[in-house]
């Protein structure tokens, strides 16, 4: 195929199923979800909400980061198509053998009488497909993660975990499995379809750009000021199935190698704008272990699969759950145009509701977050009205360092309580000198009134939102102490 | 000819009482089990899209939909005016419920409009470039606010009076007098709601609905068409979940499609995004109890006095036999001496609130079990022994009699509730948390064992009869249909067991087939989970007709006697003689044996006299009981529900797999609405929480973390029911009221359990919170 590279700079192309696509008229706004039932009529993939919270459109993504294949579920609901070049798109169609028998997660789903509607079933079979591919022992944590972005209204979820546990060491046979049988096939098939320059696809006042590199994105973004910068979706996907909204143009960066980095060093780690909640876990959790627990309750898998932490930053959400503890430990957030490139701490980078320090042409690059010293306090709490899979109602971001029994340095912030991710000054300032003790903190509560004036509204009312506030400090300073102060489904997992 | 050549096989598979998958199972787990929005559309379908409104109470001074019908792709508007005979889909047959707002806007969202256009996506955006003006009028969402302005009803209230409540309530040693808050719960199906009307010669039309009830499908889509019913079929093969959502709330979307498609000769298809569906279409109902109850220093109770008003929305749908329904479980599973309930079914600015498992059941109960509460704390006792001293007594005990004066005459609450005490070790996991929370600062725990008895049948007794039609065609292989609808819960595959017993064939053998009203006429609803008592016994009477029949055939052609012939596994046994059961139905044919039967069944006993409040509107009830042990977070008010035990009754299982499923389900639900599951409407009277971003349904991980859930094999229905089975539709659903009561207990314990927390419900972290403060502050 010596022609494909040049053919790819107007057209998406992917692999489905089995076979190759070629788009070179596709919307920007065009979901997969449309695209399987509609076009394809791959009707399997089920749609239940339309805004990636109940899962039952869930398909499996692979892509290749660096050399390696990486299957991950996704809402086709709000995953684009013009995301999509370059990856491989299973859905639950593909799973079962030619001759119709049952993939083994789906032949533990019927054993264990995992469905009774049906509807939600091709998504939760897609799901703990995702979890087999990556894990043939896996907790009962492990499956309630994996599932997190999954509802079922009808088996009150019992059946399907034990079918998750039943399935995961079933493995026939090496060739069973549709995907690991043609694993080295398709990724030399997807590194054929990478793209070297800049895809546009322009049809009749829609265009939709997929840059191959920061240069052209810097590029695209100075050609098209209004446009609307994608990565995972996960935000501008409601914008478009709920709202409404014309987008146009877009430009998708999710295929941006350069985007997906996340370094370490002495100093500390620098996460590109374009890596997931996913793939930042490991890395945030092991700098950062209060992060990491916090990151499993951001979405559901599927969102975590998708949104980027670049993106929970550049939306300037007052309710994101990444900025807080970003904020407490001192992140700075790195900006790029082609005019040059700027740093700044990430607290200065949100300047009011809706409104963020981020000039036209320029795009979130990176994410630096320094090093926490071994003796300082940290942790991020998550409020909200269902344990997973919920928009906070807040979240507090809490830092202390001492001295001797002495409050030193003290960072707090907060979402949910103000039009912004916001510091919490006067608590901070009631706590800094004084000694690490209940009483302190006590007295330091009354501050938050000082610091937020929250609002009331379906997730929490003010008067919770502030009072929660406080006793989040006191479980802030319990744990320090070593109290039980939060509840815990599994030992050592929050 | 088979001359006793064969093994005797000794059962089949697929028999009665036997553990079956669901029918459909594999096609669920292959993504092929076709849904109505799956099925191929045919050439040239036209999709549909609602208009709504943005107020929740005005009159439409203008509308004006040019730029809609401007709009590329849109071949039409559809107004009020446009429909053909009536405007009126009231399932209460009171006329007040229109498919469009007409001139009069009554709840944030109702439509006024549809839009039909060439694809789902440009109906939708068109929808929004309508200009709508308004003159506002007050509105009122809430059930106080409704109250204090009038309280204007939606339909009848009931009284069920016994004794004299207000005389023994004064006379009481005790008294305690108390209001609770239970809030509504959308249905949240994963499939929404759907319509694919397909016009046919002449005046009819075919309709395919997700509903769980396709006769009234039929009579709606008449009625707004102006056609005889015969002119309208309606067809659907499975839901994806249903729950009482989908009783009466299709029929908006079946009649607007099919009048588009009468008025352009084309299909239409109508399939609202989940955030419309949410905003207009009905919810259990929110209630607001007020208690007032007379008990002794034994706790147990002299006379009860309560009143339900409950949250109806703008019409009356359901909310008759749903607030109803309440007032028939307000007693729970207790005896009350002398009591008198009231209904206050309120007219609000909301949307119309309609059936949901239970159907005004669970909310009844929950009032029951917080008056158990609130004496158990006012006398420092285990509300389990408030419990047991006021469970109806046995037949004759003279302490059997119900508000609405039946006897309950089937009860074993008190076993199953001693059983599943002992085996939940429930004494001492009580004794063992109470120790815990002494010494647990932030963390606390509790836990709870509470009783379910629900009645089953239909309160409208007519509603109480079912149709099934069954075919054996030449090769054997036997077609079965019934009135009742498949949304998940297993009647399909129960009722084709009760064929596959009473033929002896393997359960592959019987074909299940979509429900329609072409096959079987006049049907319910399935709902009040009557849906295998009422089928698999119409199923089971057409498959005695046919086999009585056959038997005759076989006397005659084998020349022997009934007793003679019996249908044993796979094959029919005349005498010693085996034969095959195809070839055999291959001899009935050419003898000229009719077939084909249709099937009917009408429940006995039964009969309820509203006005009197006087009747038997029960023919058994179903028993269960679970225990909930929960841990609470005093500075958050975030909880975890960490053990469940069950046991529960459905009389002698026909497929035990499935009923553990509804179990277990029915659980999870119910513990959802009391504990996350909360509907916030702003003070414009906007719903807010309409899609699962805002409202927050269970997830795996809030399941119990240990989940013990075991059926009462001893039990059997006292009633002839299909094979002394056991409705398990709504029942299970009650279960986690003890999950509320847990969460209250953990609560209680920051005061000592000196104080009822009166924590209503949904019992969300915040509501747990204020609980805790502010028992915190009464200490």
């Amino acid at each position: 195929m010596p022609n494909d590279r040049d053919r790819t700079d107007d057209s998406i192309r992917f692999i489905l199923n089995d076979s190759e696509v070629t788009l070179s008229n596709v919307a920007p706004t065009a979901t997969l979800l449309d695209y399987l039932r509609l076009e394809r009529r791959l009707t399997g993939t089920k749609e239940g909400c339309a805004e990636g919270d109940c899962g039952a459109c869930t398909v499996l993504v692979g892509r290749l980061a660096g050399d390696k294949l990486v299957y991950e579920s996704v809402n086709a609901c709000i995953r684009f198509v013009g995301s999509l070049n370059a990856t491989h798109v299973v859905t639950v169609e593909h799973l079962a053998a030619r001759d119709g028998t049952l993939h083994p997660v789906q032949q533990a789903m019927v054993d264990f009488h995992g469905s009774q509607c049906g509807f939600c079933t091709p998504g939760f079979v897609m799901s703990l497909y995702g979890l087999w591919l990556s894990n043939d022992d896996p907790s009962r944590a492990d499956i309630e993660k994996a599932l997190q972005g999954n509802l079922c209204r009808c088996t009150g979820y019992e059946p399907i975990v034990k079918a998750a546990e039943a399935a995961a060491n079933a493995r026939p046979s090496a060739n069973f499995d549709p995907i690991t049988a043609a694993r080295d096939e398709t990724i030399a098939r997807l590194k054929a379809l990478r793209p070297e320059r800049t895809i546009t696809i322009r049809h009749g006042e829609h265009c939709l750009i997929v840059p191959a590199d920061t240069a052209g994105l810097a590029t695209a973004l100075a050609a098209h000021e209004g446009a609307t910068v994608v990565a995972g979706s996960t935000d501008v996907g409601l914008w478009v199935t709920k709202q409404m909204r014309p987008i146009n143009p877009v430009i998708f960066i999710n295929g941006i190698a350069e985007l997906q980095n996340i370094t370490e060093s002495e100093a500390g780690l620098t996460i590109g704008a374009g890596v997931s909640y996913s793939t930042a876990f490991a890395a945030l959790s092991s700098a950062y272990p209060a992060f990491g627990r916090l990151i499993d309750r951001i979405g559901g898998e599927q969102v975590r699969n998708m949104g980027t932490i670049g993106g929970n930053i550049a939306n300037g959400s007052p309710i994101g759950d990444s900025p807080p503890p970003l904020i407490v430990l001192g992140a700075t957030v790195t900006l790029r145009s082609t005019e040059g490139v700027r740093t700044l701490p990430l607290e200065d980078f949100f300047i009011a509701y809706g409104k963020q320090d981020r000039k036209v042409g320029e795009f979130v690059e990176s994410i630096f977050a320094p090093r926490l010293p071994t003796d300082e306090l940290f942790a991020a709490y998550k409020l909200s009205k269902r344990r997973d899979e919920d928009i906070s109602a807040l979240l507090g971001a809490f830092r202390i360092s001492l001295d001797g029994d002495r409050v030193k340095g003290a960072r707090i912030a907060f979402g949910g309580m103000a039009g912004t991710p916001k510091r919490a000054a006067s608590v901070e300032a009631a706590l800094i000198g004084k000694p690490w003790t209940e009483e302190t903190v006590r007295a330091a509560q009354a501050a938050f009134e000082a610091d937020y004036q929250p609002l009331s509204d379906w997730r929490a009312t003010s008067t919770y939102r502030l009072l929660a506030a406080k006793n989040l400090l006191l479980r802030f300073f319990l744990e320090s102490a070593g109290e039980t102060a939060q509840l815990r489904r599994f030992e050592g997992v929050v | 000819m088979d001359k006793s050549t064969f093994e005797e096989r000794k059962a089949i598979n697929g028999q009665m009482h036997s553990r079956q998958r669901h029918d459909s199972a594999h096609k669920h787990v292959a993504g092929t089990a076709d849904y109505i929005d799956d099925m191929p559309e045919p050439a040239g379908t036209l999709h549909g899209a609602l208009g709504m409104t943005d107020r929740a109470h005005a009159e439409i001074t203008a509308m004006d939909l040019s730029a809609v019908i401007a709009a590329p792709g849109v071949i039409c508007v559809l107004t009020p005016r446009d429909m053909p005979h009536s405007n009126d889909i009231s399932p209460s047959h009171l006329h007040d419920e229109p498919v469009l707002a007409d001139g009069i806007v009554q709840f944030h969202g109702q439509p006024a409009f549809a839009v039909i256009a060439e694809t789902r996506d440009i109906a939708r955006r068109a929808a929004r470039l309508a200009k709508i003006s308004y003159r506002d009028l007050p509105h009122f969402t809430d059930i106080t606010d409704a109250v204090a302005h009038g309280g204007e009803l939606v339909t009848q209230p009931l009284t069920l009076q016994r004794g004299d409540a207000e005389a023994e309530l004064e006379k009481a040693p005790r008294r305690l007098k108390g209001r609770m808050r239970i809030g509504g719960q959308e249905h949240f199906y994963l499939e929404g709601h759907i319509a694919l009307a397909i016009p046919g010669e002449d005046d009819e039309v075919t309709v395919w609905s997700s509903t769980q009830h396709p006769s009234e499908i039929q009579h709606m889509v008449s009625h707004v068409l102006g056609v005889p019913s015969n002119a309208v079929t309606v067809n659907v093969r499975r839901m994806g979940g249903g729950f009482g959502g989908k009783e009466t709330q299709g029929n908006q979307f079946a009649a607007l499609a099919a009048v588009a498609a009468k008025k352009l000769n084309r299909a239409v298809k109508f399939r609202p995004d989940r955030d419309e569906d949410m905003t207009a279409t009905g919810k259990r109902h929110d209630f607001l109890v007020d208690y007032d109850v007379g008990f002794d220093d034994d706790g147990r109770i002299h006379a009860v006095h309560a009143n339900y008003a409950a949250r109806c929305g703008y019409s009356s749908d359901l909310s008759g036999p749903v607030t109803d329904r309440a007032l028939f479980h307000a007693d729970s599973s207790y005896f009350y001496p002398h009591v008198k309930l009231t209904s206050q079914p309120l007219k609000t600015n909301t949307v119309s609130n309609t059936a949901y498992r239970g159907f005004g059941g669970p909310q009844g109960m929950v009032g029951g079990e917080r008056m158990i509460e609130e004496i158990a704390y006012a006398l420092g006792k285990d509300p389990l022994e408030i419990r047991k001293l006021n469970f109806y007594g046995e037949k004759g005990s003279g302490r059997d009699i119900t508000p609405y004066h039946q006897h309950v005459e089937d009860n074993i609450i008190a076993r199953v509730v001693a059983e599943l005490e002992a085996d939940a070790d429930y004494q001492a996991r009580r004794k063992a948390i109470i120790d815990f929370n002494r010494t647990s600062r932030v963390i606390r725990k509790g836990i709870a064992l509470t009783p379910v008895k629900f009645g089953i049948s239909f309160t409208l007794t007519a509603f109480n009869q079912a149709g099934a039609l069954v075919h054996i065609y030449q090769d054997g292989s036997i077609h079965l249909n019934h009135g009742g609808t498949e949304m998940g819960q297993g009647l399909y595959v129960k009722v084709a067991q009760v064929i596959a017993d009473s033929f002896q064939v393997d359960l592959d053998r019987v074909r299940i087939t979509a429900t329609t009203t072409g096959k079987v006429p006049n049907t319910s609803a399935t709902a009040a989970s009557s849906g295998t008592d009422l089928n698999g016994m119409a199923a089971f009477d057409a498959a005695r007709q046919i086999k009585e029949r056959l038997v005759a055939f076989a006397c005659e052609r084998w020349q022997t006697t009934a007793e003679n012939v019996s249908f044993v596994p796979d094959h029919v046994k005349i005498g010693e003689e085996l034969v095959p059961f195809p070839e055999f139905i291959k001899l009935a044919y050419m003898a000229r044996v009719q077939l084909s039967a249709a099937g009917f069944y009408k429940t006995p006993k039964i009969h309820w006299d509203r006005a009197t409040g006087r009747g038997t509107p029960f023919y058994y009830f179903a028993y269960g009981a679970s225990v909930s042990e929960v841990s609470i977070d005093t500075l958050t008010g975030e909880y975890m529900v960490d053990r469940v035990d069950v046991l529960h009754d459905v009389g002698h299982s026909l497929n035990p797999a499935i009923d553990l499923g509804q179990i277990e389900g029915g659980f999870v639900q119910g513990m959802g609405w009391l504990t996350t599951e909360e509907l916030w409407w702003d003070d414009k009277g906007r719903l807010r929480t309409h899609a699962p971003s805002t409202y927050k349904i269970p997830l795996a991980s809030d399941r119990p973390k240990i989940f013990n859930v075991r059926l009462a094999e001893w039990a059997e229905n006292a009633e002839k029911t299909i094979g002394r089975s056991k409705a398990v539709g709504e029942p299970p659903f009650m279960l986690p009221i003890s999950v509320l009561e847990a969460l209250s207990m953990a609560v209680a314990s920051v005061a000592d359990y000196r104080e009822c927390p009166r924590l209503d419900a949904p019992a969300t972290p915040e509501r747990v919170l204020m609980a805790v403060e502010r028992l915190r502050q009464t200490r």
